[in-house]
């Protein structure tokens, strides 16, 4: 009968959401130490809280496996196809901004927007025999912002980290990664496209719609929605 | 969702009645070297398609489709004329839609014949409609070649009408180009200051930073020189346009779409060939019985589809059944041919069936 939360399990994400539901009278906390993942809720009885790695809570609630999650909605879009019918947002948070960009070299006074970088691509293709490169781990966002946009003659390349060394390393041409203060991109030589911005980020509440809601698992929500001051 | 035995022997059947026609049936890996297919489809193949890693052999994609195996198989040991037929699984994921299959049959038919292309369009279209007649589908019809004949005819740069082909299967990118070249939406402001800058004769690099990244340097201002050419000429005449979009939007019974552009070729020379070229097939289809009175053209139609297909382009639909899929798709495709022979392009026509469809329309249960 219990309702599952799943929290971030570590870092400022972890935190703030600690803070976030603390501040409306809900007591999040680890149940053990620091290296536990199990965790406690104090102020609402029913809900049971599951720490779990900000990546996998999408996939989770998509599952049913946790009734409520709080993640990014660039994690949400990305991890899950048709996510709004499978989680529904609750409630944006505040916190955990960030911006899912396009970024190319600063070198490339000619590129500003998505309509330069498509016809740089159609050059850079004739020229070096093969699609022009973008790194990032949002492949699935990146691909559909392009299809939308109507860019050609690229490819994806995977980079799982440090995406915006991958341009001096010659290994992309250009990124698309989340960024909140394009500090990593200006000391890389790197610049945001005047139309680049994929999705704007934050972490968020979320419901599935998929989790085993019983009448017990509704009462909760709506008891913790109101301990929260939201609407259901 | 499991194949169904009916659909097994639908499949057999359409494939036995290809190769009455003459073909020669053929079959193809399962598990297909991924680099061809993401070259030559780009990014989006990989949404459609299920792409898988073998230890020794790389990156491998799950058929898609026959027609790139079916083309390289030709390529490498094929002579011409040549017919091929099919039938097996293709594999596409489905990112929107999870009550459209991942796993159907698909029987094709490919020729590959330069000896006479119209008849080779219509032999391919006359017996799809032949095998699909009992169905009483509605054939729409289309072609990619009339597209490009009137973005050639414009009066403009060649870096222009280039910039646009290469969109024609991108309609709201080609859409955008359009209102660009035509001079009906503002160049932008970043660009008009770049231009400006470049007039003045300002160093644009000033603030660029290193060399940053393959695109070298003199890429980048190898593309400035083209921006400064194209910013000097003037847009594409209005009434260019306007007769541009009159082709795009033909919708008619196919003897009058031929007039019709008949007519426009009157005042726009270049689309002759690509007239005659519709002329020839008309008279190709109805050589071989076809109702051409009766059957729709419409110029746009198959631009959303196969990037490949740059002549005559086919359907076959339920009416009534919009939660179909298309019954049969096919057209000619040699641009594929192109870039798979690196430059040595095969005149190739072909279409596929799903015989799940085929066998759903004949009152069989799903």
């Amino acid at each position: 009968m219990t309702v599952k939360l799943g929290v971030p399990s570590k870092g400022r994400l972890m935190e703030e959401t600690f803070d976030w539901f603390g501040a409306r009278g809900v007591g999040l906390r680890r149940a053990g130490g620091d290296r536990e993942y199990a965790g406690a809720v104090d102020g609402v009885e029913g809900v049971e809280l599951v720490l779990l790695s900000a990546g996998e809570i999408p996939r989770e609630l998509a599952a049913g496996r946790i009734h409520l999650g709080v993640t990014g909605t660039d994690l949400v879009r990305e991890k899950l196809a048709a996510w709004d019918s499978r989680v529904q947002e609750i409630a944006p948070m505040g916190f955990g901004q960030a911006d899912l960009i396009i970024a190319v070299p600063n070198l490339w006074v000619d590129v500003d927007t998505l309509d330069d970088l498509d016809a740089a691509a159609a050059a850079f293709r004739r020229t070096h025999g093969f699609r022009l490169r973008i790194a990032t781990k949002y492949h699935r966002l990146i691909r559909e912002f392009l299809k939308e946009n109507g860019v050609a003659d690229y490819q994806l390349v995977d980079s799982q980290g440090a995406t915006e060394g991958t341009v001096k390393n010659e290994t992309a041409e250009a990124v698309a990664d989340i960024t909140s203060t394009g500090e990593t991109l200006r000391a890389n030589h790197l610049k945001i496209l005047s139309d680049g911005l994929v999705h704007r980020s934050q972490a968020t509440l979320l419901k599935a719609y998929n989790a085993p809601w019983g009448k017990g698992e509704k009462a909760t929500l709506a008891r913790l929605l109101a301990q929260l001051g939201l609407d259901g | 969702m499991s194949i169904k035995p009916e659909a097994r022997a639908e499949a057999l059947r359409l494939r036995a009645f290809f190769e009455a026609a003459g073909a020669r049936p053929v079959e193809a890996d399962i598990l297909q070297p991924a680099e061809t297919l993401l070259d030559l489809y780009g990014e989006d193949i990989r949404a459609r398609a299920y792409v898988t890693s073998d230890p020794l052999r790389g990156e491998r994609m799950l058929r898609p489709d026959f027609t790139v195996p079916v083309v390289q198989m030709h390529m490498a040991d094929g002579a011409e004329p040549a017919r091929y037929t099919y039938a097996g699984e293709v594999f596409r994921r489905q990112e929107h839609d999870a009550g459209r299959p991942s796993e159907y049959l698909q029987v094709g038919y490919e020729v590959f014949d330069g000896s006479d292309p119209a008849a080779a369009d219509a032999e391919v279209f006359a017996l799809f409609l032949d095998v699909l007649s009992p169905l009483g589908l509605r054939a729409a019809t289309g072609d990619i070649g009339v597209l490009k004949a009137a973005v050639l005819g414009l009066s403009t740069t060649e870096r222009r009408k280039q910039a646009l082909l290469r969109h024609i299967w991108r309609p709201r990118r080609f859409r955008a180009l359009l209102d660009r070249f035509g001079g009906k939406v503002p160049v932008p402001a970043a660009r008009k200051a770049l231009l400006a800058a470049l007039e003045r004769g300002e160093d644009v690099f000033a603030k660029a930073g290193p060399e940053n990244g393959l695109r070298s340097r003199a890429e980048v201002e190898a593309r400035l020189a083209a921006l400064r050419e194209d910013a000097a000429q003037p847009p594409i005449a209005a009434g260019e346009v306007e007769v541009l979009n009159d082709i795009l939007s033909l919708k008619e019974k196919m003897p009058n779409v031929v007039a019709n552009l008949g007519d426009i070729a009157v005042d726009l020379p270049a689309l002759l060939p690509a007239v005659e070229r519709l002329e020839r097939r008309m008279e190709a289809l109805a050589a071989r019985g076809v109702a051409v009175e009766a059957l729709d053209f419409e110029t746009s139609y198959g631009r959303t589809q196969m990037e490949y297909y740059d002549g005559f382009v086919f359907g076959f639909y339920a009416d009534g059944r919009a939660d179909l899929p298309p019954v049969a798709t096919g057209g000619r495709y040699d641009a594929l041919t192109e870039v798979l022979g690196r430059g040595t392009s095969i005149p190739a026509v072909g279409g596929v069936i799903r015989p799940e469809i085929v066998s759903l329309l004949r009152g069989g249960a799903a």
